[in-house]
């Protein structure tokens, strides 16, 4: 998995919602493919995304196959102070990757 | 002629998309009997809904009417909820009815999402219903159904 790619907005106040996005590059292996020689490809696929602001679980996304490859989310928040995002995905086999924003809350 | 005897029960949709090698894994859904497949969306609905009716309204699911490629298409899904601790969208749950496997994703807000709406992409192995299901903090359910034209159609696993 390679660096993902996240979008807030440059500030924001309290209560506002605000749209967040994000996108990483993955392959989203069906397991319903064959490689050439005719042999199953396994499954490999991001089944897992979360994002907490400040400790608490703003959003979830249980993924299944049928997710295009590079998953890509847009959700939202009511802003509910100052605080950091964690966007942390989950590959089958249970490698992860982590990334933090802050956001800037006037 | 044996080439196209051997694959004389196959439609010529179905050639076309077996000759491109990326997509070979596509002509595997066609040989799943019908009723099976109606089996598996219905049986992840039920799965989703237990003995609850859902209702319609209030749930807007988006997707465009023709999909020309898809292993990627857009889709987008909003509840109109106040998403108080009272009253809120727990999860949106999203099945296509005719991929090998038709759940999609399940999604999960709380309060502090401040709206129940959420965008992605994903694969639609030709053309199908979609199905987007919102369960509410008061054990109530949302559906909303869109049937979607499929051109060349994605590895919807």
């Amino acid at each position: 998995m390679s660096k993902p790619r996240i979008k807030l907005p440059d500030s924001a106040k309290v209560g506002d919602v605000i749209e967040i996005k994000t996108l990483i590059s993955h392959v989203m292996e069906t397991g319903q493919r064959k490689d050439p020689e005719g042999r199953p490809i396994p499954r490999n696929i991001i089944n897992t995304f979360s994002a907490t602001f400040a400790g608490a679980e703003v959003f979830r996304a249980e993924l299944q196959p049928g997710i295009s490859a590079n998953p890509y989310l847009s959700f939202f928040m009511k802003v509910p102070g100052p605080g950091e995002f964690e966007f942390t995905w989950v590959e089958d086999g249970g490698k992860k990757t982590v990334e933090k924003a802050k956001l800037n809350v006037s | 002629m044996e080439r196209l005897t051997s694959t004389g029960s196959l439609s010529r949709r179905q050639l076309g998309i077996g000759a491109a090698a990326a997509l070979v894994a596509l002509a595997a859904p066609g040989s799943l009997p019908a009723q099976d497949q109606q089996q598996a969306w219905e049986q992840a609905l039920k799965r989703i809904l237990g003995d609850a009716k859902p209702s319609e309204g209030k749930l807007a699911l988006e997707l465009p009417e023709i999909a020309e490629n898809g292993n990627t298409v857009p889709f987008s899904v909003a509840v109109e909820s106040p998403m108080t601790e009272k009253d809120h969208v727990r999860a949106i749950h999203v099945l296509a009815t005719a991929n090998p496997q038709p759940g999609v994703a399940t999604f999960r807000f709380a309060p502090i999402s401040g709206k129940a709406a959420v965008s992605s992409r994903m694969r639609l192995a030709r053309t199908q219903d979609v199905i987007a299901v919102a369960e509410l903090s008061d054990g109530r359910f949302l559906m909303g159904k869109r049937n979607v034209k499929v051109t060349i159609g994605g590895c919807g696993g």
